[in-house]
């Protein structure tokens, strides 16, 4: 950084200040690009990065503008969608998400309680996790270090598709995990077709089988309270587990990563002035691993926000559309019910949702030490 | 100061660069323009005529017999019209069909489900040709109105199927039933039902989809949506009979849903031994060979309801593509596949019953254990002939899930509900 600034300055201070004469007198203008040997860098950069520019416009930025212009449309998914007879439409697709008593809003809805449960429940879980794992293989003292790191990290190097066929057949009703839970002589759910929500199953310990009539009636946004309250279906569950299981190696070699650029010094000198196991990771570890523990919860929400394979091979949104998530509900409205404008809609929603909380999240993470950072993040 | 440089500096940086970005965004346009053939306004595609036609065929295949048996068809006629075709098996037929008529280059000929049809043909996707195959009034009836949109007859019907009663033997005979307590009405249903329940077996599993329990409110009188699939009529009271009867099986324990009985779907469950009898189509019969050879049933007529008998049908057309290059050949190609013989092999090879009335005799002497099946042609319903419609269906198929619980009559407010938007809309 300080090079570049340096440069800069000696440049502002031969074309404008100094005292030094911009002309030297010969009277000639000077081009505005030809400033001496550094004048073309600028150019020179933007040429070397036009390949990826170029690339990534036309492949990411350009979709996105198409993406964008057809979810103001009504296009039925007919040739295509810039030609002159596809019907525009406006906002109308979001009004519908948003504003519109009906089935279209019902539904995403219902999607977006789903998936924020599971957002509520994946991420910390998969953080905590992957944390707790990468102390432990961290550990000195640990012998076959490499068998556990492989181990753990195994299930996300392991194709999600495949994975999920597994888990159905483990959580069928006659599956592994329900025999399991019989030895204890616990009757297993049937996982992947029940669609009770959990808050509604704890709720009914206490005698609360429906809706009380505070609940039942109204609610924001086309669900009653009781609807929102439900909590994540006992299928939704299931596929928490799996997602869990299967990213946690993937972060827990981010936090490995960061762990060994932790200086053993600083463990040594914290152990030396008497600090317990549990103060040293609480007081020395965590802190410096703040910058990954805001890379690891970033990736999860947005992995979370936008889950969709596991959905698509193992559950299609049923039970009782308890495990629908924006992500399938805009595939399966865009390419099963044509309605490729509403898909539209409903993806460029889920986008605007994973930055605001994106940006939310790093506000609460920003660092408090410095108030002249307060701001950066707006830039 | 330092701050006041950077800025400076970054504000030059970017006040050249940005030159290069409306550039660069340019070239980026130029380009997208130029690999767009789709920016044209098509109209209708250019038609060959002469010379050989080369047919892409996109099938939703039920498995290996079915691409067999529809690939040597295509290469027979392929071999005697001098053209070529390919028969393409699709992993996913509404997502490939989707993507390659958004891609303006959809197969000449595709199947299509009844209960997509209105989707395709709504938006011009599809060619009506129906009237043009050899006798069109020879499919049947309820067929040929599953495939008409806006009063065009659009295309063939390629074979159907239809809903009926199996009951296992074993468990019947074991409940002390006979054949003469073969339900023929709902009253005739409920008794055995309770004489099966007291031997401690699981009478019936039904799916929990309209696909099962449509069957009823057809047998009550009613249906979603009125004949012309122009208003919606869920909430009639017929259907709230209908659904009534079907929750007091289901409350009685007299019936169930296949999930709670550990299986995935109805023929599972009746496979299984754990219910006596099911509902199920005609595909029913390949899944008790293969997978539970041992387990003997027969098939019955539906019971009847309220307003006589009622069954639904399942069934795919030969969909010619409305932007197909090689229309006449197409037509041809389906003409060749919905002959009596034609349909007689395909019903052969893979099960299936043969969409003309002509074929009925012939089908019903080579299998006549299907004459439940293909007697329901004469009242069966066919899927909702509206477009947009597979989303408030589906809808309506997780509330099913809920009926047992429910209230038949909000359960099927909320579907009139949805049902009108989407006609009215």
């Amino acid at each position: 950084m300080s090079t570049v600034t340096t440069a800069a300055a000696d440049r502002d201070d031969r074309s404008a200040g100094g005292g030094r004469p911009a002309h030297r007198g010969t009277g000639r203008r000077r081009p505005r690009f030809g400033r001496g040997i550094r004048g073309n860098e600028a150019m020179a950069g933007w040429l070397f990065v036009l390949p990826i520019v170029v690339i990534l416009g036309v492949f990411l930025f350009l979709p996105i503008l198409m993406a964008f212009w057809v979810s103001l449309t009504d296009w039925r998914g007919q040739g295509s969608p810039f030609k002159s007879g596809v019907p525009f439409v406006g906002t109308d697709n979001y009004t519908q998400l948003f504003a519109q008593d009906g089935l279209a809003r019902r539904d995403f809805m219902t999607s977006i309680r789903n998936n924020f449960y599971y957002v509520l429940i994946v991420v910390p879980v998969q953080t905590a996790l992957a944390l707790g794992l990468a102390l432990l293989v961290n550990n000195r003292m640990l012998k076959a270090k490499g068998f556990f790191r492989t181990a753990f990290y195994f299930p996300s190097v392991t194709s999600s598709v495949a994975i999920s066929v597994v888990f159905l057949f483990m959580f069928a009703n006659s599956g592994a995990i329900n025999g399991i839970l019989s030895w204890f002589g616990i009757d297993g759910p049937a996982w992947f077709s029940d669609s009770r929500g959990l808050i509604h199953l704890i709720l009914g310990l206490f005698g609360v089988d429906s809706a009380p009539a505070a609940l039942g009636n109204g609610g924001p946004l086309g669900l009653t309270w009781w609807e929102w309250l439900s909590g994540p279906s006992v299928a939704l569950c299931a596929i928490m587990f799996l997602v869990i299981w299967t990213t946690s190696g993937t972060f827990m070699l981010m936090f490995l990563a960061a762990l060994q650029s932790v200086p053993v010094s600083l463990d040594e000198a914290s152990e030396i002035d008497g600090a317990t196991r549990w103060q040293r990771v609480r007081y020395v570890t965590l802190p410096l691993l703040k910058p990954t523990m805001f890379l690891v919860l970033t990736l999860g929400l947005i992995g979370t926000w936008q889950v969709f394979d596991q959905i698509y091979v193992m559950s299609q949104g049923n039970p009782a559309k308890t495990t629908l998530t924006p992500a399938f509900l805009s595939y399966r409205t865009a390419f099963k019910d044509l309605d490729y404008g509403q898909g539209a809609a409903i993806a460029f929603v889920l986008f605007v949702i994973i930055i605001v909380l994106t940006l939310a999240q790093r506000w609460i993470m920003r660092d408090r030490d410095e108030p002249r950072r307060r701001f950066r993040w707006l830039r | 100061m330092r701050r006041a440089l950077m800025r400076r500096r970054s504000s030059g940086f970017f006040g050249r660069g940005a030159a290069v970005a409306v550039l660069a965004a340019g070239t980026l346009l130029a380009s997208a323009a130029c690999g767009g053939d789709g920016f044209d306004d098509g109209g209708t595609a250019a038609q060959q005529t002469t010379g050989p036609a080369s047919l892409q065929i996109l099938i939703g295949s039920s498995g290996d017999a079915e691409t067999t048996a529809v690939k040597d068809a295509a290469q027979a006629w392929a071999t005697k019209s001098g053209n070529t075709a390919t028969v393409t098996p699709a992993q996913d037929l509404t997502q490939q069909l989707g993507q390659s008529l958004a891609g303006d280059n959809p197969p000449d000929v595709f199947y299509v489900d009844a209960g997509r049809f209105a989707d395709y043909a709504s938006v011009g996707a599809l060619e009506p040709y129906g009237d043009k195959v050899d006798n069109p009034g020879d499919f049947y009836q309820s067929l040929k109105d599953t495939f008409t949109f806006d009063g065009k007859f659009y295309c063939a019907p390629k074979d159907f199927s239809t809903l009926a009663l199996e009951i296992n033997t074993d468990l019947w005979t074991k409940a002390g039933l006979t054949d003469a307590d073969i339900p023929t009405t709902w009253d005739q249903l409920t008794s055995a039902a309770q004489k099966l329940k007291a031997k401690g077996t699981m009478p019936l599993a039904i799916a929990d989809t309209r696909d099962r329990v449509g069957a009823f409110l057809v047998q009550s009188g009613g249906w979603i949506v009125s004949k012309d699939g122009k208003q919606a009529t869920a909430d009639s009271a017929e259907n709230v009979t209908a659904l009534t009867y079907v929750q007091s099986l289901l409350k009685g324990g007299l019936a169930s849903y296949p999930k709670a009985l550990d299986a995935g779907w109805g023929g599972e469950a009746f496979g299984k031994g754990k219910a006596a009898m099911t509902i199920e189509g005609n595909w029913i019969k390949g899944a008790m060979t293969n997978d539970f050879p041992s387990i003997k049933y027969s098939v019955h007529e539906l019971p009847a309801g309220p307003k006589g008998k009622g069954t639904l049908s399942f069934t795919n057309c030969w969909g010619i593509a409305a932007k197909s290059k090689f229309k006449e050949q197409a037509i041809d190609f389906v003409k060749a596949m919905t002959t009596v013989d034609q349909q007689m092999s395909f019903a052969k090879a893979f099960g299936v019953m043969p969409s003309r009335q002509s074929a009925r005799d012939q089908y019903t002497s080579a299998f006549p254990a299907d004459k439940a099946f293909i007697d329901g042609a004469e009242y069966a319903q066919g899927p909702v002939n509206a477009p947009k419609m597979d989303s408030v269906l589906a809808d309506f198929d997780a509330s099913l899930n809920g009926l047992a619980k429910g209230d038949p009559k909000a359960l099927l407010g909320t579907l009139q509900k949805n049902t009108q938007a989407n006609l009215g809309g």
